[in-house]
């Protein structure tokens, strides 16, 4: 897939991974995985990127002992999922035509 | 290999990166192995599961940008010594200007690749040009009677046309591969970095 496409994608979907409650880096990947799967290394960057942009808040808490990471979604994080469900009429619409097109050549 | 060592073995490969930015990674896995402990995997399974250190090592610092790295690299790791301050200022008239010759050998190498890609796309451009004041010239010289001279003149521009085509697909794979090889110095280069910690 394209990589900038791919991108916008998975920050989407590691947002609405958190969007219900707030999650931690192994739920998140796990509640993804029948989706899409991604390695550590690559949520690690989604993360930090989201946190840069401000869709995300980052904060620490006990768990067995010791500190896990919580990430809390913010109000620019919840905009971007609304604005991506618009989007996305949008591109499966453009979808729609090229299967159509596609279909009359056959 | 269990979570100490794979952590360990992490950092190893890190050696030189950013310290703070290491330590938020190395954070991360240690807690993404405790995690999946929690789920009932046994140490060694998670780390298998992690995958290859290389392969991990090589993510992490593709990912972070080159000017962080040589940032990190140029803050000395101590305070420098008056004799070894004098002894660089001493110097610097040598290993000032071989750096920077250095450099600038290095960025003429590369501003000559992409002049090569330039001029490929200038000599792509040109041909569009021919073939199409070829056609032009033709319809003029058929249009004074001279239909020898047009009939040769069409050929020409159709010619140029069709070397065009192809010209395009190589103008268009010789970009990409600049722009991969691009990539790849980069990674390169940032990896020099790394290694020179180590040694």
């Amino acid at each position: 897939m394209d990589i900038q496409l791919k991108r916008g994608l998975l920050d989407v979907c590691v947002l609405t991974a958190i969007k219900n409650e707030d999650s931690y880096g192994y739920k998140i990947i796990k509640d993804m995985k029948p989706y899409i799967e991604i390695s550590e290394s690559t949520l690690y960057t989604i993360l930090k990127r989201l946190e840069l942009s401000g869709m995300l808040t980052v904060h620490s808490s006990e768990h067995n002992g010791r500190l896990r990471k919580y990430y809390h979604i913010t109000k620019a994080g919840l905009a971007r999922i609304e604005d991506f469900k618009n989007e996305w009429s949008e591109v499966v619409s453009i979808y729609q035509f090229v299967i159509k097109e596609d279909a009359k050549n056959e | 290999m269990n979570k100490q060592e794979f952590i360990a073995n992490l950092q190893a490969k890190l050696c030189g990166l950013p310290k703070q930015e290491v330590e938020e990674r190395l954070n991360f896995y240690s807690e993404i192995i405790d995690d999946r402990m929690e789920d009932g995997l046994s140490e060694e399974e998670v780390v298998l599961e992690l995958g290859s250190l290389d392969v991990i090592a090589e993510q992490i610092i593709a990912d972070i940008p080159l000017t962080k790295i040589a940032k990190e690299r140029i803050k000395p790791k101590r305070c420098l010594k008056a004799w070894e301050i004098i002894l660089l200022a001493l110097g610097s008239p040598i290993w000032l200007s071989l750096a920077v010759a250095t450099f600038a050998v290095i960025l003429s190498l590369y501003a000559a690749l992409w002049s090569v890609i330039v001029s490929l796309w200038a000599v792509f451009g040109s041909l569009i040009a021919c073939a199409v004041v070829g056609v032009a010239e033709s319809i003029i010289f058929i249009c004074q009677g001279n239909a020898l001279s047009g009939v040769a003149m069409f050929g020409a521009g159709i010619v140029c046309a069709g070397l065009d085509i192809f010209l395009f697909f190589g103008c268009k794979s010789a970009t990409k591969g600049t722009l991969l090889l691009t990539k790849r110095m980069a990674l390169v280069i940032k990896k020099c970095f790394v290694k020179k910690e180590e040694a």
